[in-house]
């Protein structure tokens, strides 16, 4: 038992300071893992996409993307993946950790430009630093689709006012002939400032296994 | 014999051409007082409580060294004065049940109705925590301490027994929920431990009405039995559930009606309110937590009723409902300075000072305890500047009696320097921008997506799964037209109906100048087709656009904001001049990169040789990134004085009401077995309360 113990502490070791995850909380996301990859090594995006709670989200394409991005993987890599590790798919969920008692202001504000750049690199498809207006109004587009009828005009509608915005907020005094050619980071930290993205964009990972609390769950 | 009857003589020694003084004659003017005396008083004094009102704002200086409700009391005070110089007896309108029946309905609706849902049911857990355990402790801590000190001879109160001494603390534990309202709504302390006291004040209401029935109920027994335990802690299940239960029940029944009313749009407010009434009522009748049901009630029935009802009805019942709140807490406060002066006090100031005293160790020593144990429960612990935030903050009733009575007046300053100095995390309150909505919505997506990944559930998934069954079922029950709309959507409808009117109101007449929203929608329709002049089409599209986008928009609920007036729209007014400006000024050939803009038909719409500069100068603000301050702000500043005086003499006339319950505690106690005792609101309630009960028998 304690041999055991101490071998799967140092396999994790190092994802554990990759990640900051805790070991039963690695533990747990392995077994997620297995099961989501049929007890395979890698995921693919059809194993995802077979999950069937995530049928009814509305942008279920951009978060399974999320995954495959090699930007989320914070090795200043970009285009995606084929498939991922686990490795990969922790490093992913770890922009979902929430902020503890100990973490200083600076690893907040860290944090907090990890998730923001998590969201941005959703939006941002084509990898050139800016959400243009196109990516905006797709984006926009995905969000209302499960939402009654308010049909495409009036998603780009939305889409429009909603760059107006930060055209406006960031850029005030743009002169008559510019043309305001897309969020960049910066203007997107700039919109989002008053969210507090730390605090508000987490999950709780458990540390309690919880598959075996749910009696008559298969993989779902 | 004829019997002749003679047609009665008049004495003609009166003529009849002027009217005798021995004959009733028709009065030409009279009065007939006792007849309207009650209406007519209780009109006068509600006039007299918002001449008031109105008069400390004339003069604004003086709201910002004494709140509102000193005032209030310090004018009862004087109006209480001269009644009893002249002998004559405060109304005695101002009995227990006016109280509790009348005057703390509107203000509980008032809080519950404004309350800010999401974060309250994400904190759920936590609001509870406090508000049972918390109390508990608080109560159980002060009373047993302050009976410790009633034991030294030393200062003269030993005739103090156990069971009042707990009684006591019951009320003074309880936290004043105006106040932390004024304090935090502020300071814009962090959204968390706003809601968590808010929640806190609003629930413990249930706890205190069971303790103070156990406290009597033990009282009288000579001894107690681990089943009488037992029974208190299902009483409180009871009492608390009970509550919730027959708001929702109201809120669903209420949300239902409002579904047939689109033909009587007329009386649709007074549904709301019948209803909510009805709630507490009826929670009354079976002496469990009325303010828990009409607060339920409220929260559930606002967010389908405000769907039904017309936009009329929906600006009504918000306007009223403040109303309502208003005119009682104004009138509690003056009765309170008028009642002061005209009854007896006894003062002890050992007592009073030991009470504080007690009362700030144990809600001190509580928040610590109770914040360790559910620290590791909560996603975002709280630091221990969050702990002092919550300590201070439930404190309002205690702390704000010792400094006005016992510190030096500059002391008094208020919360919010403390809580600068320490630097409580706080909120940047959320602008009402598009993106920061789309972002909130994106990001809980995100967050459900990942969760369901992860196969980990939280309140995000039990969120998601109510979210589903409210479209599935609720909403096609109790909503006339159920299609869902996203709040993104509807937030955008606002906004574009606000920025039309905006422009409607600049120009007041000269249309042709105006630049026209209908370009951001021309695109699809036309090709570019340069117009001369601002042609009638334009105006019918216009018309056109503004309808089409008219359709259910509904204001979105600003958060905690009750202290302040309406929802007021200057901060999506200042966005919404910024993006007049940028409408005007970005949409040029070329930007966003789309394919065929045409050349906006607002320029060709100017007089010739101007630009549209000149015709509306920019009004905007520099957005430095610092958030913005609606104007109403500045002045609520100040208010946050109530914070400490609000409930200066709420406690301190409980402290000295205490003293009569020794002589009045028999007949108290049967009075209080048929009424249910809403301490929570310890701030207005506990003070009156107190007063009224000697009154009761």
């Amino acid at each position: 038992m304690g041999a055991s113990q101490t071998r799967s502490e140092h396999k994790y070791q190092d994802l554990m300071d990759k990640t900051g995850f805790s070991v039963e909380q690695i533990k747990n996301l392995h077994k997620r893992f297995e099961q989501l990859s049929g007890n395979e090594e890698t995921i693919s995006r059809e194993n995802l996409e077979n999950i069937p709670a995530l049928a009814n989200n509305p942008i279920r394409r951009q978060i399974i993307g999320a995954f495959f991005d090699k930007r989320n993987q914070h090795q200043n890599e970009v285009g995606s993946f084929e498939e991922i590790g686990f490795e990969q798919f922790l490093m992913v969920m770890s922009h979902f950790r929430p902020p503890t008692l100990k973490t200083t202001e600076e690893e907040r504000e860290t944090m907090r430009k990890e998730k923001l750049r998590f969201l941005f690199n959703m939006h941002d498809t084509d990898n050139d630093g800016t959400i243009t207006l196109e990516e905006y109004r797709k984006a926009v587009e995905e969000l209302l689709s499960k939402s009654g009828a308010i049909g495409q005009e009036g998603a780009k509608a939305i889409a429009d006012a909603a760059m107006l915005e930060v055209a406006s907020t960031n850029v005030p005094h743009m002169a008559p002939d510019d043309f305001y050619e897309g969020i960049t980071f910066e203007h997107f930290e700039q919109i989002l400032k008053g969210l507090e993205m730390e605090s508000r964009m987490h999950i709780r990972f458990l540390d309690v296994d919880t598959t075996t609390m749910r009696c008559g769950r298969s993989t779902s | 014999m004829d019997v002749t009857i003679v047609p009665p003589i008049k004495p003609d020694d009166s003529p009849q051409a002027y009217p005798d003084t021995e004959k009733a004659n028709l009065p030409v003017f009279t009065m007939n007082y006792p007849r309207i005396q009650i209406p007519f008083e209780i009109t006068l004094w509600v006039l007299l409580a918002s001449f008031a009102k109105i008069g400390f704002h004339v003069y604004h200086k003086i709201t910002i060294w004494v709140p509102e409700s000193c005032l209030l009391i310090s004018i009862g005070l004087i109006v209480g004065g001269i009644m009893h110089s002249v002998h004559e007896e405060p109304p005695a309108a101002l009995s227990s049940n006016v109280f509790f029946l009348y005057m703390l309905p509107p203000i509980v609706l008032d809080s519950g109705y404004f309350m800010p849902t999401r974060p309250f049911f994400e904190n759920i857990g936590t609001v509870l925590w406090f508000a049972v355990v918390g109390t508990l402790w608080n109560s159980i801590g002060i009373g047993m301490s302050l009976f410790a000190i009633c034991q030294i001879e030393a200062f003269g109160v030993q005739d103090i027994n156990l069971q009042e001494n707990l009684l006591f603390a019951t009320i003074i534990s309880a936290v004043d929920p105006v106040a932390v309202l004024s304090v935090f709504e502020d300071v814009s302390v962090n959204e968390q431990l706003y809601i968590v006291v808010f929640g806190e004040c609003l629930f413990n209401d249930a706890v205190t009405v069971v303790l103070y029935n156990m406290f009597n109920f033990v009282a009288e027994m000579p001894v107690v039995e681990p089943v009488d335990v037992f029974l208190g802690v299902a009483r409180f299940f009871v009492v608390g559930l009970g509550g919730m239960g027959f708001g929702i029940l109201f809120g669903f029944v209420a949300a239902f009606t409002t579904r047939f009313t689109s033909k009587v749009r007329e009386i649709e407010p007074l549904f709301i309110f019948m209803y909510s009434y009805l709630a507490y009522l009826v929670a009354e009748l079976f002496a469990i937590s009325s303010i828990m049901a009409i607060v339920t009630c409220a929260l559930t029935m606002k967010y389908y009723v405000e769907e039904n009802v017309s936009q009329r009805s929906c600006t009504t019942i918000r306007h009223v409902v403040k109303m309502l709140g208003s005119i009682s807490e104004t009138l509690i406060f003056f009765f309170l300075g008028v009642v002061t002066v005209t009854t007896e006090h006894e003062w002890n100031w050992g007592y009073i000072l030991f009470t504080l005293l007690f009362a700030f160790v144990w809600r001190g020593l509580g928040v610590l305890v109770l914040t360790q144990i559910i620290n590791p429960f909560r996603t975002i612990p709280f630091n221990l500047k969050d702990q002092f935030g919550l300590a201070y903050g439930g404190l309002r009733g205690a702390i704000s009696f010792a400094l006005a009575f016992t510190l030096p007046e500059n002391i008094t300053r208020s919360i919010r320097p403390l809580i600068e100095l320490i630097n409580v995390r706080r909120t940047n309150r959320n602008l009402d921008t598009i993106n920061v909505e789309i972002h909130c919505r994106l990001m809980e997506h995100t967050i459900a997506g990942i969760e369901d990944l992860c196969g980990q559930w939280s309140h995000f998934y039990w969120k998601d799964k109510f979210m589903k069954f409210n479209n599935r079922i609720l909403r096609r029950i109790l909503i006339r037209d159920s299609r869902a709309e996203s709040s993104i959507v509807a937030l955008y409808k606002k906004l574009e109906l606000q920025n039309a009117m905006e422009i409607l109101d600049q120009v007041s007449g000269d249309i042709s100048a105006a630049p026209s929203i209908v370009s951001l929608y021309e695109e699809k329709k036309t090709s570019a087709k340069p117009k001369k002049k601002f042609m009638a089409a334009d105006l019918r599209n216009m018309h056109d656009i503004l309808s089409k986008n008219m359709y259910k928009i509904r204001q979105r609920t600003v958060a905690y904001t009750r202290k302040n007036a309406l929802p007021n729209d200057s901060q999506t007014r200042e966005i919404l001049i910024r993006r007049h400006a940028s409408i005007r000024r970005s949409l040029r050939p070329g930007s966003f990169q789309t394919a065929a803009v045409p050349r906006s038909h607002k320029y060709f719409s100017l007089p010739a040789g101007k630009s549209l500069d000149s015709k509306f100068p920019p009004q905007r603000l520099s957005y430095t990134g610092k958030p913005l301050k609606p104007p109403h702000l500045s002045l609520s500043r100040f208010k946050v004085r109530n914070t400490l005086f609000h409930t200066v003499f709420n406690i301190a006339y409980s402290v000295i009401k205490h003293f009569e319950f020794k002589v009045n505690l028999l007949a108290f106690s049967t009075a209080f077995d048929h009424i249910s005792l809403p301490f929570s609101m310890s701030g207005t309630c506990s003070g009156v309360y107190l007063h009224i009960v000697p009154d009761l028998h």
